[in-house]
């Protein structure tokens, strides 16, 4: 019911070309991720699917349909924005009838979807203020409401919680994933947030200047990313990379080790440990001089008597070693 | 700390303030004082202010001579006939500018502006050759679409200064929702964009009213309005201050009853782009 196919699709903005030639594919009641770093063109892969871009070549297929020339009306798919663009002169249950009404729907209809709507995303008692009376929490759930009621093939959300405080946005990611796994619509989600996508996402797709550079579940591109750039990225604090000797040792042009993976105190490497940032849970350690790296940062369970200027030993696990080549690909 | 204005600085400011004021203003009270005296005292040296016989002859003369009403109804046709056409045009010219702009678009808009400092005479004969030839002198219709014409890059302007203030997204959202362009402009747009369109319209009645040139020169005696009337006192017969003053303030009155009303809308409108 909600699959996208996208077969071969480019797009340039004038000379500048943005995305090369892409293939992807969305099952349908999957929850996908685009994720990456500013201006790697996941926002303009969602607004081509959304049709408020034109493709400069390919195709775009949803439930099978070619949408690639309809207008974003006519696809039906739903939009959520990064700014929530909510009609500011209409009140909430306007806002979220407006797609209702250019449907031609019926009063009864419309006044049972909006109802239903407001009281799954608990707006029940804001259903009469205006946009502007609401705080930012508030506002993002007219967004969704706005598109719920629409019942889409799939929804878009363009980098929704990035304008909320974090307390919220822990609360509001918890509430999607509820909403997605209740409506059980295909999800295309966008944000540069890699934890949001990991927590999120059925599958990851990593972007970086319009090239896809990995597709997978989270915990694929966790435990097998395909080159430093996935490694780099997903996981928090980032995996360390170390180039040079070391990794020849290994076979490798560049080994990456997770911080998570590190025991300190025992292991073949030295150095002085610089921060130590005790979070209480954890504590992250970043060590310097150990002739690896400019910094190995190590992340340890609870909290550890470290303190600038002690000397640690440390030790990778020798099974969660990731070996890269020349080219930055993984190698087996 | 701001600055810090003394008492002294006060007083001396607003009493300023004032006299600049009058200065200003001084013009449309003498013209108001003159209405009310006999063509004697009008003409009288030195002039007297406040201390003279008031009367309101004039008023009466003027309006019996010449029939107020009608060159008031042709006025409010004019001002407000082009303003509406005018819109008509410009919503879709500026919606375009503003949401969908090309790389021209700026040079079209300062090319439109651009026009404006053509001096009218520059083309008085031309037009008025084309209107005599289509039988338009005289002609409601035709001043209508002339002021609207003339008028037409401040409107566009204004409109296009505005709508760039709306948020591309939330017409993005509207064509998510499923609204067609009409509907995009119709229930999103427009609505978000009253206060704009408001300062456009009051802006452009009050400069299609005072327009003088065109309607002084297309004009006889069906279609004139109240620039034509004040006009005809300025007669070969001599100088008739007293009456020509009435008849001048017969003819602004409703616009600055209309400009003091709005004056905020106006205001607003005429500045606010100018602070970002």
């Amino acid at each position: 019911m909600g699959s996208i196919q996208l077969e071969g699709v480019r797009k340039s903005f004038g000379d500048v070309q943005v995305i090369p030639p892409l293939d992807l594919s969305i099952e349908d009641g999957e929850f996908v991720v685009f994720v990456g770093p500013s201006g790697c063109g996941k926002s303009t892969l969602l607004r081509l699917i959304a049709g408020l871009e034109d493709a400069t070549e390919g195709h775009i297929r949803i439930d099978g349909r070619d949408a690639t020339d309809l207008p974003p009306a006519r696809r039906g798919l739903a939009m959520v924005f990064q700014s929530y663009a909510l009609y500011p002169h209409m009140s909430v249950r306007k806002n979220i009838e407006f797609p209702l009404k250019m449907a031609g729907m019926e009063r009864s209809e419309k006044d049972r979807r909006v109802d239903h709507a407001a009281r799954i995303l608990n707006l029940a008692d804001y259903i009469d203020r205006r946009p502007g009376q609401l705080s930012g929490g508030q506002r993002q759930r007219v967004a969704i409401g706005r598109a719920i009621v629409r019942e889409p093939s799939a929804f878009l959300f363009d980098e929704p919680l990035s304008n909320l405080d974090a307390a919220l946005r822990v609360g509001m990611r918890m509430e999607i994933s509820e909403l997605h796994k209740e409506l059980a619509t295909t999800m295309v989600y966008v944000t540069h947030d890699q934890v949001e996508a990991m927590t999120m996402a059925d599958k990851i797709v990593v972007l970086r200047a319009g090239n896809v550079e990995q597709v997978g579940s989270p915990l694929e591109l966790y435990r097998t990313p395909r080159n430093t750039f996935v490694a780099g990225f997903i996981g928090s604090p980032t995996m360390n990379l170390i180039e040079g000797a070391e990794a020849a040792r290994h076979d490798a042009a560049t080994i990456g080790i997770r911080p998570e993976h590190v025991v300190v105190g025992e292991g073949p490497w030295t150095g002085r440990v610089g921060v130590a940032e005790h979070l209480g849970s954890d504590t992250f350690v970043h060590v310097h001089e150990t002739g690896l790296a400019e910094t190995v940062t190590v992340r340890v369970n609870g909290d550890i008597p470290v303190e600038h200027g002690d000397q640690i030993a440390l030790g990778p696990q020798p099974d969660k070693l990731h070996r890269f080549d020349a080219a930055g690909l993984r190698v087996a | 700390m701001a600055r810090a204005i003394t008492p002294r600085r006060k007083v001396i400011n607003t009493a300023l303030a004032w006299f600049l004021g009058l200065l200003i203003f001084f013009p449309i009270l003498w013209t108001v004082i003159t209405s009310f005296k006999t063509e004697a005292e009008a003409i009288a040296d030195p002039p007297s202010l406040f201390l003279f016989d008031w009367t309101l002859e004039n008023y009466g003369i003027v309006q019996e001579r010449s029939g107020y009403f009608r060159f008031f109804l042709n006025s409010v046709i004019i001002s407000v006939g082009s303003t509406l056409l005018g819109l008509l045009i410009a919503i879709p010219a500026a919606w375009s500018m503003a949401f969908v702009p090309g790389k021209r678009t700026k040079d079209v808009l300062m090319w439109m502006l651009s026009t404006k400092m053509l001096p009218a005479v520059g083309v008085l004969v031309p037009i008025y050759l084309i209107s005599r030839d289509l039988g338009l002198l005289d002609s409601l219709w035709a001043l209508v679409v002339i002021l609207m014409l003339i008028n037409l890059p401040i409107i566009v302007w204004m409109l296009y200064t505005y709508f760039k203030e709306i948020p591309g997204e939330i017409l993005e959202a509207a064509r998510m929702d499923g609204a067609d362009l009409r509907s995009e402009v119709l229930y999103v747009l427009l609505p978000m964009a009253v206060p704009g369109i408001a300062s456009t319209v009051l802006l452009n009645i009050i400069l299609a009213w005072n327009e003088a040139f065109w309607t002084l020169n297309l004009t006889a005696a069906k279609a004139a309005p109240l620039t034509a009337f004040i006009a005809s006192y300025s007669s070969p017969e001599g100088l008739f201050y007293a009456k020509l003053s009435a008849a001048s303030i017969m003819a602004i009155a409703p616009i600055l009853v209309m400009g003091w009303f709005s004056q905020k809308q106006l205001v607003s409108g005429l500045t606010f782009g100018a602070v970002k």
